[in-house]
């Protein structure tokens, strides 16, 4: 392959990325434009795009958790919560890291933001706990 | 190239606007829905009827916005496939056979989401492709085991496309479409608008409002 024909490929490439993502815009607009909806309840920057790439490994913990801290900030600067999943999705990212803190941190901002999903929460922490001791007994 | 394809997306736009809203249907009958009121939805990873394998984690991973934008908690879809798999159940027919009363004391969740995917892909032809993505579901009631609703909702990415006016408007489409549709995954952002379609609150025969959205108790 020549270098032009790769340079061209490659622009054809984020001219589709680009052309999606607006796609993507305006299809939201769309919604809400039959629904005459108030402004979007919650700041979503690319949640979803982050939890596709984990859910089809394409995306690793750790380019995932520089996109969505960032997106922590960008939510405060507009003042909109974030959505539901959000910190928990970020507290198992953590947990794959082996950084109980940070885990057990963002849980934790999960239940107080969303006590519906208190009880799974406290599921997914005893369960986590339970591991952790079967597997220091097996040490033993 | 660059004006082109914005004014054909401008024209798409249009077309979709003038023809998404104006459906009459027979109302569908709410009466459990309204006596059951959940505040919190939990989506079992959709069943995958067609032939991609990109399926189930393509529609999985955008149906959180239109629920939680609705007014619902939405349990974090990433924790909810892990916590199945831990449990020795990864594929979504397996998960959809598990008992009403198991997912309730393990989620503690008001109501459980099924989606059926019966077409995801991308078909290819020399003037346009298309990609297409369509989906059914049914919110089932934790507690009763009641039916609150049902509903399924298609998008396709030829949509407006023959209506954009002309030859002209029908080749620009044709480059804009053959575009997005040599992408790497052609038929996701289609996902993401039938997610939408399928699940948004305030559309003809939709989910109703939920308790954290202002328009709660409205419809």
């Amino acid at each position: 392959m020549t270098r032009t024909g790769l340079s061209g490929d490659l622009s054809m490439h984020s001219c589709a990325s680009r052309i999606s993502r607006a796609l993507l815009v305006s299809s939201a607009a769309l919604l809400s434009a039959c629904a005459t909806a108030p402004d979007p309840l919650y700041y979503w920057g690319d949640y979803q795009s982050q939890v596709y790439g984990h859910l089809t490994g394409q995306k690793g913990p750790t380019e995932q958790i520089t996109r969505l801290e960032a997106g922590i900030e960008k939510a405060r600067s507009v003042g909109k919560p974030l959505p539901p999943g959000y910190f928990a999705h970020l507290a198992i990212l953590y947990a794959e890291q082996a950084d109980t803190a940070q885990m057990l941190k963002y849980f934790e901002t999960e239940r107080q933001a969303y006590p519906e999903g208190a009880a799974y929460i406290d599921f997914l922490l005893s369960s986590k706990t339970e591991r952790t001791d079967q597997q220091l007994t097996q040490r033993r | 190239m660059k004006s082109f394809l914005s004014k054909a997306l401008a024209v798409s736009l249009l077309v979709l606007l003038a023809t998404g809203c104006a459906t009459t249907q027979p109302a569908f009958d709410y009466t459990a829905f309204k006596e059951s009121r959940p505040a919190s939805i939990l989506v079992l990873p959709p069943l995958n009827q067609s032939p991609d394998v990109l399926a189930t984690d393509s529609v999985f991973s955008q149906v959180t916005l239109p629920l939680a934008e609705a007014g619902y908690y939405v349990f974090p879809v990433t924790l909810v496939h892990e916590t199945f798999r831990q449990n020795g159940l990864s594929h979504p027919a397996d998960i959809h056979e598990v008992e009403l009363s198991k997912l309730k004391d393990i989620f503690g969740a008001d109501a459980a989401l099924y989606i059926t995917i019966g077409q995801y892909g991308t078909t290819y032809a020399v003037i346009a492709s298309e990609s297409r993505v369509s989906a059914g579901a049914r919110l089932v009631d934790l507690r009763t085991g009641d039916v609150l609703w049902q509903g399924s909702a298609t998008a396709s990415s030829a949509e407006g496309r023959n209506t954009s006016g002309g030859l002209v408007g029908m080749l620009v489409s044709a480059v804009v479409h053959q575009i997005i549709e040599s992408s790497t995954n052609r038929a996701h952002p289609i996902a993401g608008i039938t997610s939408n379609r399928l699940l948004a609150a305030g559309r003809p025969d939709g989910i109703l409002y939920g308790p954290k959205s202002p328009r709660y108790l409205t419809d």
